[in-house]
């Protein structure tokens, strides 16, 4: 019997190039952590990513790895998991890589449902090219190549994915560990593209960019954690909670106001506009972490490869002296 | 299978007798033009399949629009189909056609001043209305001014005939419109005394679920037949006999079709999946829309998102253990080459079908041009050296991606595979091949994990390992930043990174030992000139080369197969000549290789219309060089 993996067997022997104190590093941690959970063999598992600082990752982790290039690696998974369908295969992307030059791949790549695992690393900056924003800076940032504030509008990552109707939209914190940890095992147990969006700190061009989430003193205050059935409770000591105003969701203090539970708004990860609604929450709303979406819908890899597996039902094999003799024939004696 | 005979229908055989007098000639080149809805490619493809199954050799170029429907009848909606249909062997579509039919006045104006003087000329004389003429930009009416008188005009009334061989199928007047092509092709079958079976059959192919259309058309087929056989319009009909074909199993096939039975015919010899990545894109469409049927071999097409996604998908499927291909024109290529570069560093085998056409930018789409080579050769930032094959013919399109599929997956490289647009929507007879005589692909994947390295090299070809997910004991990382000789760790080492560019650039120089011999067609020996070509250009030279050789000229053919690497003796074999004329749908760019690489001072013959050379341009030329 072949005895349990563990994270060590999971890590590379490539010397981790990322900066000091960058979230990456947790990530990384708790990927190699949770692979062993899963199941899965080395063998079998691609991470394939684009280019960026996240999408250093592969060369990290002891599976089959393609670092490729900027903004295609879910075109080259798609490749990849279409003809491989065994395989267990992760994409690695980042805020510019997935959002901006990459930004069609990914919406294609969600429309398509194809049977990936797609981890965004958003830190809302340019980190390998040293500080410019991003499409998920928000207005107004400063930075090298915005001396004046930047007047682009931002994508939201969370309703990017739900625009595209992707079939599986979750977001969670480089240092909430636990919670990474969960949702990359929802996310890998989930048929079809996964995308899981993780908040992720850039200490050297964007530092503290999700503090009110991630701070340990102040994020309860503002984590909006969702549970599917549950009623969306958040604060400190469980106080607030979402009601809905009419076609407006609103903070209520429970006990205060005549709130109480009863009075929420349930999650439910199976409602589309319920998933839209918590993923346009902005401060001063509370900033949602967890599963906004999830549903089964046929997998494009599967659908293709039933394609095939019919066509060789239906027309046999293929017989190559048949085919090329097909057509407009005749014979010359 | 012959036509059943109806009554008074017996001359619609081949076989049957005929009433009128029939003259021999040697070879006929016939344009069928007309309206992009006239239908004019599907009456040149059924009458090439009529030529061809008469035992004529055939070349054929069909010339269309990229609009689909351009306003009807305006001079940017004509389409038109040649056939060159011979007695003798067949190098090209014809320089001229000797007869013409032009279904309107748009469509006679587009192609008239290519018919020699005494040309057939038949046209559709109620398609000469005011109005068709005024949307032609003809201010007097040609069929009446004597502008023709040079040409052997026939009108037919090809309207009015179809619209009263067809009064009691109930059709409305635009499907009886749209047969009128019908009518003419039997008309045109007569004329040439073609048999109509093929067509018979494969309207009933095509017609299968609406037996009310298949009825119309036959009936419009047949009254133009007869209406040849029983008129006083002409006076004789013409006979090509069957030219000396060599026996076997034929096929007439277009060139794209020709490359997608290649490569399906590589991935089933090397035992792997077929995989496609494309997007739409003309004139490389039609791989996809092959491809895409062939699923049981197992073949994936994915319809990709963007030309970028289509080759990304493919160099997945590449690390994955796939035969992998992508196929596109110019505009695709420039998306591509940076994914191309990332296939070159990784060292994933790849093949990149480049159905070029005539650019810059969108250029004309439908029409063709060489004028990628270059693109290919040195299109990608940094040393990023690749194979180069392109095809010589129709039919060649087959040998020539079957070709590139077994360097890829020997070499572990992507390869780029050049045909263009006339070659992809040309149609030839194709001797069939036998699966069993064409050359093994061995796909070896490395499954041994003592001593594996990923970028460990074979002594003899220094192709890296193929070791795909999946294998236990090979996972290891690949990418397209600089990484260490053998480890395939990244690396900043400045003499690692010049090492590995030196062997990725030995591995594909060493290429030269999969490439025959230079065939040297004239004289082995030397001569006065060689005209040097790679493409599709080859049968235009190979005519224009031998009708000089006919008239005495020292002068001689190479054709390149590989223009990367070159072959080792090519070099010497320009040198056997006086001079060196290299002839080229471009402004001059495997010219540009070969002085660069060989000091030849060699020189261009160059166009770039969108049209092929004609025999004629090459010929005239020849003379030209011969005399400075």
């Amino acid at each position: 019997m072949a005895t349990a993996l563990t994270r060590k067997d999971f890590t590379s022997d490539e010397e981790v190039r990322w900066c000091p104190g960058c979230g990456d590093y947790a990530i990384l941690a708790q990927v190699q952590k949770v692979m062993p959970e899963l199941g899965v063999k080395r063998e079998n598992t691609v991470f394939i990513s684009g280019i960026g600082c996240s999408s250093r990752f592969p060369y990290y982790m002891n599976t089959y790895g393609f670092h490729t290039i900027h903004g295609r690696a879910p075109a080259i998974a798609t490749g990849l998991k279409i003809s491989r369908p065994e395989l267990d295969v992760w994409v690695v992307t980042g805020d510019g890589d997935g959002l901006s030059i990459g930004g069609n791949h990914l919406i294609h790549v969600l429309r398509r449902n194809v049977d990936l695992n797609i981890l965004l690393f958003n830190n809302r900056i340019y980190g390998l090219t040293k500080g410019q924003y991003s499409p998920t800076s928000e207005p107004g940032k400063v930075t090298k190549s915005t001396p004046f504030g930047s007047v682009d509008f931002p994508f939201n990552p969370i309703t990017v994915a739900l625009g595209a109707h992707a079939t599986f939209v979750a977001r969670t914190i480089d240092v909430e560990q636990k919670h990474l940890g969960e949702m990359l095992r929802r996310a890998h147990s989930h048929r079809g593209a996964a995308f899981v969006e993780i908040l992720q700190n850039c200490n050297i061009f964007n530092d503290g960019a999700f503090n009110d989430v991630s701070d340990k003193a102040i994020k309860s205050e503002h984590q909006l954690i969702l549970q599917h059935g549950k009623p969306l409770v958040f604060g400190k000591n469980r106080d607030r909670g979402i009601r809905m105003n009419g076609m407006r969701p609103e903070v209520v203090k429970l006990g205060a106001n005549d709130a109480s539970e009863t009075d929420l708004v349930v999650h439910d990860e199976t409602n589309l506009a319920l998933a839209f609604m918590l993923g346009n929450f902005e401060p001063p709303m509370p900033t949602p972490v967890g599963v906004f979406y999830a549903i089964a819908r046929p997998t494009y890899d599967a659908a293709m490869n039933d394609q095939l597996k019919d066509a060789a039902a239906k027309q046999g094999a293929g017989d190559l002296g048949k085919l090329l003799r097909r057509g407009d024939t005749w014979t010359v004696s | 299978m012959a036509v059943p005979p109806e009554a008074g229908e017996a001359a619609l055989s081949g076989s049957a007798p005929i009433r009128k007098p029939s003259s021999a000639v040697d070879a006929i080149v016939i344009r069928f033009a007309g309206d992009s809805g006239d239908g004019m490619q599907l009456a040149g493809m059924n009458f090439t399949t009529e030529s061809a199954l008469a035992g004529n050799d055939i070349a054929t170029v069909p010339d269309f629009p990229a609009e689909i429907r351009a306003p009807a009848g305006t001079l940017a909606g004509v389409s038109a189909f040649q056939l060159n249909f011979s007695s003798r062997e067949v190098f090209t579509a014809g320089d001229e056609p000797n007869a013409m039919v032009a279904m309107n006045p748009a469509a006679l104006k587009a192609n008239v001043d290519d018919l020699p003087s005494n040309g057939i000329l038949i046209v559709d004389k109620e398609a000469f209305s005011e109005a068709n003429l005024k949307k032609a930009g003809y201010n007097t009416n040609p069929l009446t001014d004597g502008s023709l008188d040079k040409y052997q005009l026939f009108q037919v009334d090809v309207t009015k005939l179809t619209t009263l061989a067809l009064h009691d199928t109930g059709l409305n007047n635009r499907a009886v419109m749209r047969c009128r092509n019908l009518f003419v092709l039997g008309l045109v079958s007569w004329l040439y005394q073609r048999p109509i079976d093929s067509t018979v059959l494969s309207l009933e192919a095509k017609f299968k679920k609406t037996p009310d259309l298949l009825d119309a058309n036959l009936k419009a087929l047949k009254a133009g037949y007869n209406y040849g056989d029983t008129t006083e319009l002409f006076a004789s009909s013409y006979q090509v006999p069957a030219a000396k074909i060599a026996p076997g199993f034929y096929r007439n096939i277009t060139g794209n079709a020709a490359l997608s039975l290649g490569l399906v015919a590589a991935a089933v010899k090397a035992n792997r999946p077929l995989f496609l990545g494309a997007y739409p894109i003309t004139p490389a469409s039609d791989i996809l829309h092959e491809l895409a049927a062939f699923k049981n071999f197992p073949v994936y097409t994915l319809q990709a998102e963007d030309e970028i996604a289509g080759v990304g998908s493919a160099i997945g499927a590449a690390f994955g253990g796939a035969i992998a291909v992508t196929c596109t024109a110019g505009p695709g290529m420039d998306l591509k080459e940076e994914a191309i570069g990332l296939a070159v560093k990784a060292e994933l085998p790849l093949v990149i079908c480049d159905i070029q056409r005539a650019g810059p930018s969108t250029g004309m789409p439908t029409k063709p041009e060489q004028a990628d080579l270059l693109m290919a050769m040195y299109g990608r930032h940094g040393e990023s050296p690749l194979p180069i094959i392109a095809a010589s013919s129709v039919t060649d399109c087959f040998d020539a991606a079957y070709e590139a599929v077994r360097l890829a997956v020997k070499y572990m490289t992507p390869v780029i595979l050049m045909t263009d647009a006339l070659l992809a929507t040309g149609a030839e007879p194709w001797l069939v091949p036998n699966p069993d005589q064409l050359k093994p692909i061995e796909v070896n994947f490395w499954t041994e994990p003592e001593g594996f390295k990923p970028y460990l090299r074979d002594e003899e070809t220094l192709r890296r390992p193929w070791a795909i997910p999946g294998t236990p004991g090979l996972e290891h990382r690949i990418g397209g930043l600089s990484t260490e000789h053998l480890t395939g760790n990244v690396s900043y080492s400045p003499s690692n990174n010049e090492m590995m560019a030196r062997l990725r650039a030995r591995k594909i120089a060493g290429i030269t030992r999969e490439i025959a011999p230079t065939e040297i067609l004239g004289d082995p020996s030397g001569g006065d000139l060689v005209v040097v070509g790679w493409g599709s250009t080859f049968g235009t030279i190979r005519q224009a080369v031998k009708e000089a050789r006919a008239k005495g000229k020292k002068v001689s053919q190479i054709h390149l197969r590989h223009l990367n690497p070159l072959p080792a003796d090519f070099g010497d074999a320009l040198r056997k000549f006086k001079k060196v004329m290299v002839a080229e749908m471009n402004l001059g760019q495997l010219l540009k290789m070969i002085r660069a690489e060989y000091l030849i001072d060699a020189f261009g013959y160059n166009k770039i219309q969108g049209r092929p050379f004609k025999v004629s341009e090459i010929g005239n030329r020849i003379v030209r060089a011969l005399e400075a």
